[in-house]
């Protein structure tokens, strides 16, 4: 196995609120990781520093034994190779579907407007969205959105995809379209770190899973263990609480 | 279990995106004036009570004591019919004052605005030159630029730079209305939710590429409607430029006034300028509501 993603002593605080207070994770190529824990624990955060959203405090972050968070890296080009999902979609509003798959594509990766548009339509068929390619995003469902937003991201051919709770702003009955994208992902080998409330979807699909609480990793193995005999009291606490939500 | 939805403790991380359904363009609607819903019957109160409310007025205008006199001198309808056309082949000046002063504002506001919503402490000086100018500018009033620029810059006699009042006219008009519009403008970009840029900075596009395909796009399109206020305002200001002695609208219409001893001229001109801005408001009622539609029935890249 070779290692994807390396995130040593990372510490992010926003003004006097202490966010993550020291993640060590090894991410390795084709590997699913789950980060689970109570809201606030730090998972957007984490997902977003390591996509250099926001500037960290301490620590390092490396890609592929690249560190990334060296002064003078070029952080667009770390950027390009790393996919993420919003919880809200972020697509672009005054873009058709094709527009925002392509956008980046035809300015960032400078292929030619209609190599991009066809290598797009090519993916946006292969995710049940091409007869969707010439709407606006508000026309679509919140799945199909979220659905849109995967394949923006990964019209980049990224090395790693982050997903940032993409399941929590839609409704019930679009949740399990959006998740099996995932799954088909998880099963060509993407490598992939996925911050999630769906227990049931990181049991099936994560090889291993940290349990997040108050900026640290509290507790990560292989999902079986964890969601059966979680070792750590707080983690056995959370779990708890899931259960009795009725969500797992 | 997969396809149980979000939990209820659904957070928005921090700095992250925030409401999942941003309004796309600013939902604009054209104004109804008729108020409610527009059934027959409400048609008819509708009518009216505006025949009754107009008439009313006019009533209490036409029998007013001085009534007589002030039409004589406001509304000659000969006079009317006189100046009417002498007035509006003059306006052409205002018209060409006010098309070129727009162009340029345009591009001076958006210069000035992205110069501002520049990020990190690097840009400093930068936006502290922006808003000083927006500062500036706000603070003057329109004719005290025109008179300094149309008496002062000619004054110079420097070798290269044109002294006709028509040039100067242009610039100032240019250089206030810019700082209101670059307002506009910033107030656009700044209404561009951060998770948009944080969704085009993910995907690798420079800070520039972000702003130019993402923030901006969205940000003009929204400040449409104020825009075209500044614009209007711009060509209401247009007359103003009569202080340089520029032969347009205006002082033609107070020679003629002058001359017949009769204020009708000033409405004529008051006619062409009302004539000019009403149809502008309309049409960008329009532009939006096709921008609606379009969104609506889908379009191709």
């Amino acid at each position: 196995m070779t290692e994807s993603v390396r995130i040593d002593g990372l510490q992010k605080s926003f003004d006097d609120l202490e966010v993550l207070k020291g993640i060590d994770l090894v991410v390795q190529k084709h590997e699913v990781i789950c980060l689970i824990g109570a809201s606030g624990s730090g998972k957007s955060t984490l997902l977003r520093c390591i996509d250099l959203l926001e500037p960290i405090d301490a620590g390092r972050i490396s890609i592929d034994g690249i560190d990334i968070t060296a002064r003078g890296t070029d952080q667009d080009a770390v950027r390009r190779r790393i996919g993420i999902v919003f919880q809200a979609f972020n697509l672009f509003p005054h873009m058709t579907v094709l527009q925002n798959v392509a956008l980046a594509p035809v300015k960032v990766l400078k292929q030619s407007r209609e190599r991009a548009a066809e290598r797009s339509r090519e993916l946006l068929e292969r995710f049940g969205l091409a007869d969707k390619a010439d709407e606006y995003p508000d026309r679509l469902s919140g799945g199909q959105q979220q659905r849109v937003a995967i394949v923006r991201a990964l019209a980049m051919d990224p090395d790693v995809l982050l997903l940032d709770e993409i399941t929590s702003a839609l409704d019930p009955e679009l949740v399990a379209e959006v998740l099996d994208v995932i799954r088909e992902l998880a099963a060509q080998g993407m490598t992939m770190v996925i911050a999630t409330h769906e227990m049931a979807f990181a049991r099936d699909v994560a090889h291993r899973v940290c349990f997040l609480d108050d900026g640290r990793i509290l507790e990560e193995g292989p999902p079986d263990r964890i969601f059966s005999e979680p070792t750590n009291e707080r983690t056995r606490r959370f779990l708890d609480r899931i259960i009795a939500a009725g969500r797992i | 279990m997969v396809g149980s939805g979000p939990s209820p403790d659904v957070y928005f991380p921090e700095g992250g995106p925030g409401d999942p359904r941003l309004p796309p363009g600013g939902g604009s609607r054209r104004p109804r004036i008729l108020g409610g819903d527009a059934s027959e019957r409400n048609v008819w109160i509708a009518v009216a009570s505006t025949a009754i409310f107009f008439g009313v007025l006019a009533i209490i205008v036409v029998r007013s004591p001085g009534w007589p006199d002030v039409k004589q001198s406001f509304f000659n309808g000969q006079e009317f019919k006189e100046s009417f056309p002498v007035i509006l082949r003059k306006f052409v000046r205002n018209i060409q004052i006010f098309c070129i002063a727009e162009m340029l504002v345009l591009s001076l506001a958006l210069f000035l605005a992205v110069l501002r919503s520049l990020p990190g402490p690097v840009f400093t000086p930068l936006r502290i030159l922006s808003a000083a100018y927006t500062d500036l500018f706000r603070g003057l009033p329109t004719i005290l630029v025109i008179l300094l620029l149309g008496f002062g810059m000619p004054a110079l006699n420097l070798q290269g730079i044109p002294n006709s009042d028509f040039f100067w006219a242009i610039v100032a008009l240019t250089l206030v209305y810019s700082a209101y519009v670059a307002e506009v403008y910033r107030a656009g970009i700044q209404s561009v939710h951060p998770s948009q840029i944080a969704a085009a900075r993910s995907l690798g596009l420079t800070r520039w590429q972000s702003m130019r395909h993402v923030v901006l796009p969205q940000a003009i399109r929204r400040v449409i409607p104020p825009l075209l206020n500044d614009f209007i305002g711009l060509q209401k200001d247009s007359a103003l430029v009569y202080v340089l002695g520029v032969v347009e609208g205006l002082s033609q219409a107070t020679i003629i006034q002058a001359g017949d001893f009769n204020f009708t001229p000033l409405v004529a001109l008051s006619v062409i300028y009302v004539a000019i801005t009403i149809p502008q408001a309309r049409f960008v009622d329009r532009m939006i509501a096709r921008d609606q539609r379009r969104r609506q029935a889908g379009a191709t890249l």
